[in-house]
């Protein structure tokens, strides 16, 4: 039992964070659930609920680059992961050191460099041409916007595996040698799904920014891929519409919490979170 | 003398490093036989386990099975199974999927796997526990579906590394005794690793007690307890008093000051030798009746006995009695010829054997259950 004493302090030390969440998390939440059911003027309406209809594609097309970029980060990301769990401790470290790398660098520099790299007369032309290669039509395309999700995003999918596959007790793996296992039955058998945990999270920290991302589509896909999260930026940045912004951006965040769910219980009795 | 032999290793050595783990070992192992590695943490039984199990490959000898070497063969072609430490039960599958893990991967017809883990659940009493999640299980229930598992794929050898570590004593012994059921109802031969000197006692048929990477002493129990090789092998497998003697000539031996018979010989004339006697087997008498004469200098009540420690010319004896007998009360010893146990000298003479420094937390300390960190 927490004694008087105790319980204050405990209150003292936790209200920082108390005071952040209510400032940041809750605040802000409440002002999108105002905002998605008032109109301009402050009265409310269901008009920003009943405009969604003509977002629809746009939801539909984030949701589905989503989904692909995630899928894309997983098979690559899996067996970069296993690879650096089977490393020695040093090479583990500068492994996992270089994955974040990029992570050190704006968002936005690495977004403009793929530019250079795509563009008709980018990086890949130049040197095709050189070759004596026609040239490859890259920038502004689907594919496009959906590398530069899965470049940005790739280190969130690898991390939260590594870190699943480096704590597996090795005898886990020398009991299915044990009983028979060669190595291709061991990594189907015992890697893939003790590894399940790290994997949900990797798809939800992949899913979660590559559905509500903006400005990738901007850059790279040259405005003809306008994802959900473009759209809500326009509403806020150049449309001045509060309103229709925070409602879509209120439908967003239940779609993800949803997705969410479904992938809690997907991995349910799987064990804990990794992040 | 070597009819039936199962497994040989012949000059093994690996080392870590500048860590030298095993040394030049041979041993060979014979079917159906129930073989204990028995040493303190470091001595390289685990070592020898895994290389049988296929998971180290020695930097020197030859592993051979059934007369044919198989060093190169990986652990998923070799017809023996381990029990792991801590058992390495698969998290992800139930008691069922775990016991049939074995008979999936060889692709057996699901009748028979079913067959086959219920059979095994039955040998280890868990029937109706198929459909139980792993981490639900106490650690005594852990380790039978790590039995039921290893044993499902019809081993020729069945390895146990300190299987019983992780379990409180009684469910220990009551395991000590299963498993030794379980070993001689399906003939396999099973090499069992522990720390545990009366583990090995109980169960086995052969003992191999291990230190430094070396075999000290391989043989029955009874000829380990009774016959230790060197001072290293008297202290650790029960309490010894171990004594600088001089053979005077066969059967004869001083030590302490005093001359006795004993049953030993074949030694020079005047060597110097260790001198083992066990605590139990010493007789207490009046004072003047003794052989040898002391003061008790402490007693400890241990149930079925006293253990008094006595101190004869500045050597502290254990002894075992079941009289009590006071703190500085003056006693006499009584050692009869067939107590008395003679050894070679050894490195490990003058390192054990005098209860002088003895307390129960040292002796806590000096037996640690933690695994082996000779990986």
């Amino acid at each position: 039992m927490m004694n008087n004493r105790a319980l204050t302090r405990a209150r003292f030390i936790a209200s920082p964070y108390i005071i952040w969440a209510a400032l940041f998390i809750i605040a802000p939440l409440i002002f999108v659930i105002y905002y998605s059911f008032t109109n301009a003027s402050g009265a409310f309406t269901l008009d920003n609920i009943r405009m969604l209809s003509k977002y629809l594609p746009t939801f539909l097309r984030s949701i589905w680059f989503g989904i692909a970029a995630t899928l894309i980060c997983l098979l690559l990301a899996f067996p970069v992961a296993y690879i650096i769990s089977q490393k020695s401790d040093v090479i583990q470290r500068t492994m996992v050191l270089l994955v974040m790398l990029p992570m050190w660098m704006s968002f936005l520099i690495r977004t403009y460099s793929w530019m250079a790299i795509l563009q008709d007369t980018g990086i890949i032309n130049s040197f095709l041409t050189k070759l004596g290669i026609d040239p490859v039509h890259m920038i502004n395309t689907g594919p496009a916007v959906i590398l530069g999700m899965v470049y940005n995003f790739l280190p969130y999918m690898i991390l939260p595996i590594y870190s699943v596959m480096a704590k597996l007790d090795t005898s886990m793996t020398e009991a299915c040698q044990d009983l028979g296992g060669n190595r291709l039955t061991v990594i189907r058998r015992c890697i893939i799904p003790m590894s399940m945990p790290g994997v949900v999270s990797g798809i939800t920290m992949v899913f979660v920014p590559s559905v509500s991302t903006f400005y990738i589509s901007q850059k790279l896909g040259g405005g003809s891929f306008d994802l959900i999260g473009d759209v809500i930026e326009r509403q806020f940045q150049q449309s001045y519409n509060y309103n229709l912004g925070a409602s879509l951006s209120l439908v967003l965040m239940i779609l993800i919490l949803i997705s969410m769910a479904f992938m809690n219980k997907f991995s349910s009795g799987e064990g804990e979170m990794v992040i | 003398m070597k009819e039936n032999v199962i497994i040989e290793l012949k000059n093994v050595s690996v080392s870590y490093g500048d860590n030298q783990v095993l040394k030049d070992l041979n041993l060979y192992i014979r079917d159906k036989e129930f073989i204990t590695l028995l040493g303190p943490s470091g001595c390289g039984k685990t070592t020898t386990l895994r290389i049988i199990a296929g998971f180290i490959n020695p930097d020197e000898g030859e592993v051979i099975f059934e007369g044919k070497k198989i060093n190169n063969l990986p652990p998923h072609k070799r017809q023996v199974n381990t029990i792991f430490q801590r058992y390495a039960l698969f998290p992800h599958l139930n008691v069922y999927e775990n016991v049939a893990f074995g008979l999936r991967v060889r692709k057996l017809p699901e009748k028979e796997i079913k067959e086959t883990v219920e059979e095994m659940l039955t040998l280890v009493n868990l029937k109706g526990f198929n459909k139980r999640n792993i981490n639900s299980l106490s650690g005594g229930q852990q380790q039978r579906v790590a039995i039921a598992r290893a044993l499902a794929v019809k081993p020729r050898v069945l390895l146990l590394d300190e299987p019983l570590g992780a379990l409180d004593l009684k469910l220990r012994k009551d395991m000590q005794v299963e498993l030794k059921n379980i070993q001689q109802r399906l003939g396999i031969t099973f090499i069992y690793v522990t720390h545990d000197q009366e583990e090995a006692l109980s169960m086995s048929d052969t003992v191999v007690v291990m230190d430094g990477g070396i075999i000290q002493q391989i043989g029955t129990p009874i000829d380990i307890y009774n016959e230790p090789k060197n001072a290293f092998v008297a202290d650790f497998i029960g309490e010894s008093n171990i004594l600088d003697g001089i053979m005077l000539k066969d059967l004869y031996v001083q030590f302490s000051g005093q001359k006795f018979v004993c049953l030993d010989k074949g030694f020079a004339v005047n060597e110097q030798v260790d001198v083992v006697v066990r605590p139990e087997d010493v007789d207490v008498v009046e004072p003047e009746k003794g052989m040898l004469k002391g003061t008790v200098s402490s007693v400890t009540f241990k149930g079925v006995h006293f253990e008094i420690i006595v101190d004869i010319g500045g050597f502290k004896w254990m002894i075992q009695t079941t009289d009590y007998h006071p703190e500085g009360a003056l006693i006499g010893l009584y050692i009869e010829p067939d107590a008395i146990h003679i050894m070679k000298k050894s490195e490990y003479s003058g390192l054990f054997g005098d209860y002088s420094s003895f307390s129960e937390e040292f002796d806590e300390l000096s037996n640690p259950e933690e695994e082996e960190d000779d990986e």
